[in-house]
């Protein structure tokens, strides 16, 4: 066989073999971020190839191309060997691309059957939907799946791995032959897990090409010949996976130096702020425990769906912990609600801007003052001009850019609105912010002014939890670790101890 | 100009007063103070009602509630008067505002406590209210020689050229734009209605939040229902039957988001306002009532269009060079 990676779009070895699709040279470019950059890629028959990649390496942006979801700004693509382009998502179905996403795009009330053929129904004579031949078919189809679910049974009444298989059906309904697989087992048991890889391998049998999405090695090894790395928008190796240990795919993933990129400060820690000890959720996550010091930069770092936000969230009273302590400044504290971690000192700037964050019909200066409206008011009445007052302070501070501070925040560009996300929780004098991913989906620029803000709030001796999907960020910016897998504590590491290594191990559980 | 067009009370301000304009050259004297006065005087219940309304619907809930709400006070008031003509009329109306508030509560409590949608629970309500109306006077009505001079005459009175009726709708008025504008909780309304999740973040208990709401919307129903019956001089099971659907209209069309968090008193005093004209022209020019119902449906379509238009351009701004300009603030 082929040597071990090449780290170069070279394909050369693989050559011999005919794929079904190739991508040649794709770039997509978004306002700010170049998402992919000339990447190429090729998915032969009846072999699964993986794609491997930290999160917002590219990834789904490559999986909305192939779906027809996304036109890329640049590079063709071919199947057999003919160029051809998805105009529409239908195109890419016509075309026998189709995708099988890690939150199944499922209708509950619709029965097996509906749900299999929705859109693409067999007609009648009469141009009425024939259900005779829907159920026939999806019959088969379950039958090629190896299981006998009823097509007449309604969808909320299966299990999640069994909607997984009603999902594969209706990608094989519309004659496939190109499977996109989107981290298909983030939600499955091991057991479920083995039964999607038996079926994975009837589709390979069939001759279908697989793009299999997963974080996972293990299942990685387990069910893909090819593997792709993705990083930061290009594809920084592709190869055969038997001959290439798992130790050159981590490299691959991470390898970048970063020390130099991050304007971390050296801050002197202080005497401890927070402490958690033994913090439990029913479902989410279980017997955390860590201290945080003053000016300190905690990271939290795992794959997506490890437990972090959900942690976090508990620590600022969202939802309500099961069991655990937590002491402030020595004394120990019980958080109920968000206004009680408000009050407490505890804030969280949380993942999702729009949806979590901001208002967006309303001023940028009412937005910033929401959480402090009891410090700006005086007797119970609102008092606009220490709200502006407040507002002007932190925006100047953040160079927030706006036309003024009485427009809607709806109408301020990204990196500009999670300033103003930041500016709302700095001005309830906070002692700890929790910083959810803050700086995914802002531009280059803006993440770098990002960072060294908060170098500075570190400096002025806040205490930062830093959750972050990008291991730069947490190597570059963190005093300590604490890394989560599937919802428990896989390691607390210093900082001298930090490598990207270590922290990825630690959070996919590859020792 | 653009810009002022963009304003939506200001834009409806140049419409009614086209409308106001136009009306006048087919019936002279439409436009005189007089009788501006008069369709003032006449929106009067129609604006208060809507004010508590666009409350609910700042935060992203609707009281379907309300005419049956104030059908019920009403009722119970004007019984109350007939009864003991003795009792003095601000009793009356606070007991009115009070028993408004509470149906207004219970409106809240569903909300709040069982998580049931406001729509569900006010359609709900909507029915009972009107059903008790029926069971508390079995069917019969209360007539104005059954009620006492003063408490048909007050509102009537004028007090510096308006009727105390305008008046009144003038403080609720003001009193809604403080409310709103100046008190945490209007903040809390329009959070609670622009982004739930953030405000529940920013440590806003939107339960509660809405719960006052409904309290507002009721008790302003319940004080209405004094205004009403004595307007009107009567008091039956089935009057201000379908005025619930006014009170949304006007907030639509006065550009307040039925999706919440949108909206300000102008917009709805506005909206009310331009309803109450189309009403009281429609006639004077001689179109059939049901010509004007239609009529005021297709206000009400395109005030939506309209609305939605503007809030999608509220939106995300994607393109670097249509963002706000680059003005430090």
């Amino acid at each position: 066989m082929m040597n071990a990676v090449a780290p170069t779009n070279d394909l050369a070895p693989l050559a011999a073999e005919t794929p079904i699709l190739e991508m040649r040279g794709i770039s997509q470019i978004f306002p700010g971020v170049k998402a992919l950059d000339g990447v190429s890629i090729k998915l032969y028959p009846g072999q699964v190839t993986a794609l491997i990649g930290e999160n917002g390496a590219g990834k789904s942006t490559l999986v909305k191309i192939l779906t027809g979801i996304y036109r890329p700004n640049e590079g063709e693509i071919l199947i057999d060997e003919q160029p051809i382009s998805f105009p529409s998502a239908q195109a890419a179905i016509d075309a026998g691309v189709t995708a099988i996403h890690q939150e199944t795009v499922l209708f509950d009330e619709l029965t097996v059957g509906e749900n299999i053929f929705l859109g693409h129904a067999p007609r009648t004579r009469f141009g009425t939907i024939d259900w005779r031949q829907i159920n026939s078919r999806s019959k088969a189809l379950m039958h090629q799946l190896e299981s006998e679910i009823d097509p007449t049974v309604r969808l909320r009444d299966l299990s999640i791995a069994q909607r997984h298989l009603v999902a594969i059906a209706r990608a094989l309904s519309v004659e496939a032959r190109i499977v996109i697989m989107d981290e298909p087992t983030a939600a499955l048991s091991r057991k479920e897990i083995d039964d999607l890889f038996r079926i994975v391998e009837g589709l390979k049998r069939q001759g279908k090409a697989i793009l299999f999405i997963s974080h996972k090695f293990d299942e990685v090894y387990e069910i893909a010949e090819n593997f792709v790395v993705f990083r930061d928008g290009r594809a920084v190796g592709q190869g055969k996976l038997k001959t290439t240990p798992q130790d050159e795919i981590v490299r691959l993933m991470v390898g970048r130096d970063v020390k130099d990129v991050f304007p971390k400060v050296a801050v002197e820690i202080g005497a401890p702020v927070l402490a958690v000890h033994g913090y439990s959720h029913p479902t989410e996550f279980r017997d955390i425990s860590f201290e945080l010091r003053r000016g300190e930069i905690l990271g939290v770092y795992g794959l997506i769906g490890a437990g972090r936000s959900e942690l976090c969230q508990s620590l600022f009273g969202i939802t309500r912990p099961s069991a655990g302590r937590l002491t402030l400044e020595g004394q120990p504290i019980e958080i109920r609600s968000s206004s009680d971690a408000i009050r407490a000192g505890i804030v969280y700037v949380p993942e999702e801007r729009g949806r979590h964050g901001l208002a967006l019909p309303m001023p940028i200066f009412q937005n910033m003052s929401l959480p402090s409206l009891k410090k700006t008011s005086r007797s119970g009445f609102l008092k606009a001009a220490n709200e502006l007052a407040l507002a002007r302070k932190y925006a100047e501070r953040l160079d927030l850019r706006a036309a003024a501070l009485s427009v809607p925040v709806g109408t301020l560009s990204g990196g500009n609105q999670q300033k103003v996300v930041i500016g709302k929780w700095l001005a309830t004098r906070p002692k700890v912010i929790i910083l959810d991913e803050p700086t995914k989906g802002i531009d280059i620029g803006s993440k770098a002014a990002v960072h060294g803000f908060i170098s500075e709030l570190a400096a002025e001796g806040l205490s930062i939890i830093m959750v972050s999907s990008e291991l730069p960020e947490i190597l570059g910016m963190s005093d300590r670790v604490l890394v989560m897998r599937e919802g428990l504590a896989a390691g607390v590491f210093e900082r001298d101890r930090l490598s990207a290594e270590v922290l990825v191990r630690a959070a996919t559980g590859n020792q | 100009m653009n810009r002022l067009l963009k304003n939506r009370e200001i834009l409806l301000v140049v419409i009614i007063a086209i409308m106001v304009a136009g009306f006048s050259t087919r019936a002279p004297g439409f436009a005189s103070p007089g009788n501006l006065a008069n369709i003032f005087n006449d929106t009067s219940i129609l604006i208060i009602l809507a004010l508590g309304q666009m409350t609910v619907i700042l935060t992203k809930s609707i009281d379907l509630s309300v005419a049956a709400n104030l059908a019920f006070t009403g009722m119970a008031v004007a019984m109350t008067n007939a009864a003991y003509p003795d009792l003095p009329l601000a009793l009356l109306i606070v007991m009115a505002i009070g028993i408004g508030a509470f149906l207004g509560a219970i409106n809240g409590f569903l909300v709040w406590a069982l998580q049931i949608p406001p729509i569900v629970v006010t359609l709900g309500t909507l029915t009972i209210y009107r059903g008790m109306a029926f069971v508390l006077s079995g069917g019969g009505w209360v007539n104005a020689h059954q009620m006492t001079p003063s408490f048909l005459n007050i509102p009537r009175m004028p007090v510096l050229g308006l009727p105390i009726l305008s008046w009144i709708a003038i403080v609720i008025v003001l009193g809604a734009w403080f409310v709103l504008t100046r008190l945490p909780f209007g903040r809390a309304a329009y959070a609670s209605g622009g982004n739930p999740t953030a405000a529940v973040y920013a440590g806003i208990d939107i339960g509660w939040t809405r719960f006052l709401a409904f309290v507002l919307s009721g008790a302003l129903a319940g004080l209405s229902s004094y205004l009403w019956v004595s307007r009107y001089a009567v008091a039956y099971v089935d009057i201000a039957a379908g005025f619930e659907l006014d009170t949304v209209a006007a907030c639509v069309i006065g550009g307040i988001s039925i999706a919440g968090g949108i909206g300000s008193v102008a917009g709805a005093v506005l909206g009310s306002l331009f309803l109450g004209v189309i009403k009281n022209a429609l006639p004077v020019i001689g179109i059939s009532p049901f010509a004007q119902m239609a009529i005021s449906g297709i206000v009400i379509v395109l005030a939506v269009v309209f609305n939605a238009r503007a809030e999608k351009k509220a939106g995300r701004i994607i393109l670097r060079d249509r963002a706000a300009p680059e003005v430090s603030a």
